[in-house]
C-alpha cells in the first residue's frame, strides 16, 4: 500500500505534538511502519508550524510534499489555507475554527484573510470543527488535540478501538476518560 | 521489542546501549532532546556544561579517564568545540568517544546553514551520517567500536530532519562496558610541539587506514537496480532517493569521512549516469571529481536548504509533481515572543529609547521582528558584548552611550563572560543587559548554571550573576525587573550615562516555566479605549487589533498586565 500522509498544522504552542504522538502510536497499533517529522525549536514560539505522519507498509521519506497529503489536521484556519498546497486533491482537511492573528495582522501590516473555509472548501472536502467549544462541553479546554483526532478517525475509519488505545496510551493517566469523552465527541460532531 | 523514537532519542538509547557512562552537551536546536533523553538513564552521568568547548573538554577528560562517552551539540556548537576538536584528534581516545554535531539544512533554527562534514576533514576524524531513527542509534553504536578501535574521536553528523523524525526503532540492551585501566601517557595526551609531531603522523596513518577499511565497511551499501541512473547519497536524503528514483542504483554512504573511493569506484562502473545527492556542500562531490570519477552534483542541486523527494524528481528527471496552486498573499507568521514574555519589556523600553542594541541568540532575538525591531545585531553566542564594545571603539563613547548589547543568562555563561572581562581590560563603556528569565528558553527551557538546577533537575550551585560581574571589575550593576516599565528606564539611562561598563540585569521568570502562576485573562473597556493602539506596540499576541480599537484574545493573555501598564487611558483590565 502506498503510506497515508496526514499533516497536522498549527501555530506554535498549540500542543500540536500529542495529536502526532496519538497518530504515531494507531499506527504501531496497526502493525505499520510509520515516520513522524516533527518541529522543535524556534517555531514553537507562536510561528507557523507542519508536522508530517506517514504510515504504511513500509517510509522512506518523513516529508510529505505538494499533492501528497491524503488529511489535514488544522488547528487554526489560517495555518489549514497555507499548507493546503500540499493536500491530494481528493484527501480531507478537519479544521478546527479557531483565529489566531499572526503578528503582521496585530501590527496592522496585512489582513486575515477572509472566508477560509469556503476557499479550502472549493479545493477540498473540508470538515469545519469548532474543538474549543466541543472540548468546554466534556469539561476541559486542554482536550482540543484530542476532538481533533476524535473528528479524523472518524473521517479516515479503522477500528474505533484502535483509536481509543491510541489515544489512551498518550495522555497522562488521571485524563484517560475525559479524553474519551473528547474522542467520542469529535467522532460525533 | 520496537518503539517510535525521535532520531535524538534514538542516539541517546545507542549510547546507552552501547555502554556509555559519561554525557556532556549545551544546548542547541536540532540537538537538545538527546542529552534529555541520555538524562533519563541513570546508568549515564550527564550534564549541561555552559559551552560546547567545555562539553567537549569534559568529553575528552572522560574518554582519557577511560569512560565510553557522548558529547552533544547543534552545528554552531562544533565552531565553539572546535579547539578541543582538533588537537583530541591527535591525542585519541581511551573510553570512546562520540561527538553529535546536528546541522540544520534549511535553518529552521539556526544562524547559518554550515556543514560538519568539513570539521571531520579538517580534523581528521570519521565521521558517520544516518538516515533514519534506526540507523542513529546502529551508528551510535558503531561509532563507539570505530573509536576505540582506531584510538580516535568520531563525529555523528546529524540533520533535523532525522534529529526530529520519529520513526520505528528495535531496542537492544545495555552492553557492559567496564571502565577501561587510565595510564599515564606522556606522549599521548600532553600535546605540546614534540610529542604532536610524533602523535601527527598517527594521525595521518589513521586515516590513510579508515579510508582503506571503510571499502569493506557494511556501513556503506551498494543497492544494485538499474545501471542508467547510479546515486551516490547520504543521511535523509537516501530515503527521498528511495521514492524519487525507485529504479536507480544506489550506493548509500554511512561514513561520510573517509570516503570509501575503491567501493565508489567500482559503483560508478556499474552505471551510465552517476549522480551525487548530498545536502549542504559538495563534499562527497568533490573528493569523486578529485578522484578522477565523472559526476554530477552540485550543477543539479543547490546548496541550500533541506532537500525532498520532488526536488530530487526534477532535478534529475524533470518530473514536477502539480498539486494544489498555493494560497496567494497569505500574512506570514513569524515566531514571536509569548504572551507573558519577560523580554517585552526590555524591548518596549530600548525601542522608545531609539537605541542601537547589539543582540544575542536566544529567546529575545526575536525582539528583531515588527513591531519591536530593536536588534540591530545578531551573529554568534556572546557576540553582542564584543561587538557593543567594537562600536564604541569604531564611533567613539557618545556612540557607546545610545548602545546596549542584550544577551540572556543561559548566554552570557556560554560565552558572554570574557566579552564583558573584555569591556573592563580595554577601558570599555559598554552597557550590557542580562535578561535572565530563570531558563534556557528557545531550546525549550534547560536548566543552566544561574537557575540552581541542574539537568536532572536536581538542585545546583546557583551562580550569582552580580557577583560574577562585581568580580569582573563591572562598577554599575542593576536588577531590575523588566515589566516596572518606568524603573527599568530610568535605570538604563543611568546605566547609559554612567562612565566606565555598565550592567543591568533584567530579571523575570519566563512565562512558561510555570503556568500555575498565570493570571485570569485581561479585558478591554471598549468605551475607555480610544484606539490609539500603543499597547500593538508591545508585539503581544494576545493582543486582537480590530482596525478602530483593540480587543484581547481571552484564550492566549496569560495576565501579565503590561499591556494593561501603557496602556493611556486605563482601558485594559485585570480579569476578574
Amino acid at each position: 500500500m502506498e503510506p497515508i500522509s496526514i499533516l497536522i498544522v498549527g501555530v506554535g504552542g498549540q500542543g500540536t505534538l500529542l495529536s502526532s504522538r496519538i497518530l504515531g502510536q494507531y499506527a504501531s497499533h496497526m502493525g505499520y511502519d510509520v515516520k513522524v517529522s516533527e518541529v522543535h525549536g524556534m517555531a514553537q514560539r507562536g510561528g507557523s508550524v507542519v508536522t508530517y505522519v506517514r504510515m504504511g507498509e513500509s517510509v522512506a521519506s518523513p516529508l510529505i510534499e505538494a499533492g501528497g497529503a491524503d488529511y489535514m489536521i488544522a488547528f487554526e484556519k489560517l495555518e489549514a489555507l497555507r499548507y493546503v498546497q500540499l493536500m491530494k486533491k481528493s484527501g480531507s482537511i478537519i479544521v478546527n475554527t479557531q483565529r489566531i492573528d499572526p503578528m503582521p495582522v496585530i501590527s496592522g501590516t496585512a489582513k486575515y484573510p477572509d472566508g477560509i473555509i469556503e476557499k479550502l472548501s472549493a479545493l477540498v472536502e473540508t470538515h469545519e470543527v469548532d474543538a474549543a467549544k466541543a472540548a468546554e462541553d466534556v469539561g476541559s479546554i486542554k482536550v482540543v488535540n484530542t476532538i481533533m483526532i476524535g473528528k479524523l478517525a472518524k473521517t479516515m475509519g479503522g477500528d474505533k478501538t484502535i483509536w481509543m488505545e491510541a489515544v489512551k496510551a498518550c495522555v497522562p493517566p488521571k485524563t484517560v476518560s475525559l479524553n474519551e469523552a473528547a474522542f467520542n465527541r469529535g467522532y460525533e460532531v | 521489542m520496537q518503539e517510535l523514537l525521535l532520531g535524538n532519542e534514538a542516539v541517546a538509547r545507542g549510547a546507552w546501549e552501547a555502554g556509555c557512562t559519561v554525557t556532556a552537551a549545551y544546548p542547541g536546536t536540532p540537538s537538545t532532546e538527546i542529552t534529555e533523553s541520555i538524562a533519563n538513564y541513570d546508568e549515564i552521568y550527564a550534564e549541561w556544561s555552559p559551552n560546547e568547548k567545555v562539553a567537549l573538554e569534559v568529553g575528552v577528560g572522560a574518554s582519557i579517564g577511560g569512560a565510553r562517552t557522548l558529547v552533544c551539540m547543534k552545528h554552531v556548537g562544533l565552531n565553539v568545540a572546535a579547539d578541543p576538536l582538533f588537537t583530541a584528534a591527535y591525542t585519541g581516545v581511551n573510553g570512546g568517544l562520540v561527538i553529535v554535531a546536528a546541522d540544520d539544512p534549511g535553518m529552521h533554527s539556526s544562524q547559518n546553514e554550515q556543514d560538519s562534514r568539513y570539521y571531520a576533514r579538517a580534523a581528521h576524524v570519521p565521521c558517520l551520517e544516518p538516515s533514519t531513527s534506526q540507523e542513529a542509534k546502529d551508528y551510535v553504536k558503531l561509532a563507539f567500536e570505530i573509536s576505540e578501535k582506531y584510538d580516535t574521536p568520531v563525529i555523528l553528523r546529524m540533520t533535523t530532519r532525522v534529529s526530529h523524525s520519529r520513526g520505528l526503532v528495535e531496542l537492544g540492551e545495555r552492553e557492559n562496558v567496564p571502565l577501561k585501566d587510565y595510564e599515564k601517557d606522556f606522549n599521548k595526551y600532553v600535546m605540546m610541539p614534540g610529542m604532536a609531531k610524533a602523535r601527527h603522523r598517527v594521525v595521518e596513518a589513521r586515516e590513510n587506514q579508515l579510508a582503506e577499511d571503510c571499502n569493506a565497511s557494511p556501513v556503506n551499501q551498494v543497492f544494485k537496480k538499474d545501471r542508467k541512473i547510479g546515486v551516490i547519497t547520504a543521511g535523509l536524503p537516501f530515503q527521498y532517493t528511495l521514492q524519487a528514483l525507485p529504479e536507480a542504483s544506489v550506493l548509500k554512504i554511512g561514513m561520510v569521512y573517509p570516503l570509501p573511493m575503491e567501493t565508489i569506484q567500482a559503483f560508478a562502473k556499474t552505471v551510465d549516469r552517476l549522480i551525487v545527492i548530498e545536502e549542504l556542500e559538495p563534499l562527497m562531490e568533490k573528493d569523486i571529481k578529485a578522484a578522477g570519477i565523472p559526476c554530477e552534483g552540485k550543477d543539479l542541486f543547490t546548496i541550500q536548504g533541506e532537500y525532498s523527494t520532488n526536488m530530487i524528481k526534477k532535478a534529475v528527471l524533470g518530473i514536477s509533481e502539480d498539486g494544489i496552486a498555493p494560497a496567494a498573499d497569505l500574512p506570514v507568521r513569524p515566531p514571536i515572543m509569548c504572551p507573558g514574555c519577560p523580554h517585552r519589556g526590555a524591548y518596549y523600553i530600548m525601542k522608545k529609547m531609539k537605541l542601537t542594541v547589539t543582540g544575542d541568540i536566544g529567546c529575545y532575538t526575536l525582539g528583531a521582528l515588527p513591531p519591536l525591531a530593536s536588534m540591530d545585531t545578531c551573529v554568534c553566542m556572546g557576540a553582542s558584548i564584543g561587538m557593543a564594545h567594537g562600536m564604541e571603539k569604531a564611533r567613539g563613547k557618545e556612540f557607546a552611550g545610545r548602545t546596549v548589547a542584550i544577551i540572556g543568562d543561559s548566554t552570557f555563561m556560554h560565552s558572554g563572560l570574557t566579552g564583558l572581562a573584555n569591556v573592563v581590560y580595554n577601558s570599555g563603556n559598554a552597557t550590557v543587559i542580562i535578561v535572565d528569565n530563570r531558563t534556557t528558553g528557545m531550546t525549550g527551557h534547560q536548566n543552566n548554571p544561574t537557575n540552581g538546577r541542574n539537568l536532572k533537575g536536581e538542585p545546583a550551585y546557583e551562580i550569582d550573576l552580580t557577583a560574577v560581574c562585581r568580580a569582573l571589575g563591572v562598577q554599575f550593576i542593576q536588577t531590575i525587573d523588566p515589566f516596572d516599565l518606568k524603573g527599568f528606564q530610568a535605570g538604563l539611562k543611568e546605566a547609559l550615562a554612567f562612565d566606565g561598563p555598565s550592567v543591568i540585569i533584567s530579571k523575570r521568570e519566563c512565562a512558561l516555566l510555570d503556568k500555575s502562576k498565570w493570571n485570569k485573562p485581561y479585558g478591554v473597556d471598549r468605551d475607555v479605549c480610544i484606539g490609539c493602539k500603543t499597547c500593538i506596540k508591545l508585539g503581544c499576541p494576545a493582543l486582537v487589533n480590530d482596525g478602530e480599537k483593540v480587543r484581547i484574545d481571552t484564550a492566549l493573555c496569560v495576565g501579565c498586565g503590561l499591556c494593561a501598564s501603557v496602556c493611556p487611558t486605563g482601558a485594559i483590565k485585570a480579569g476578574e
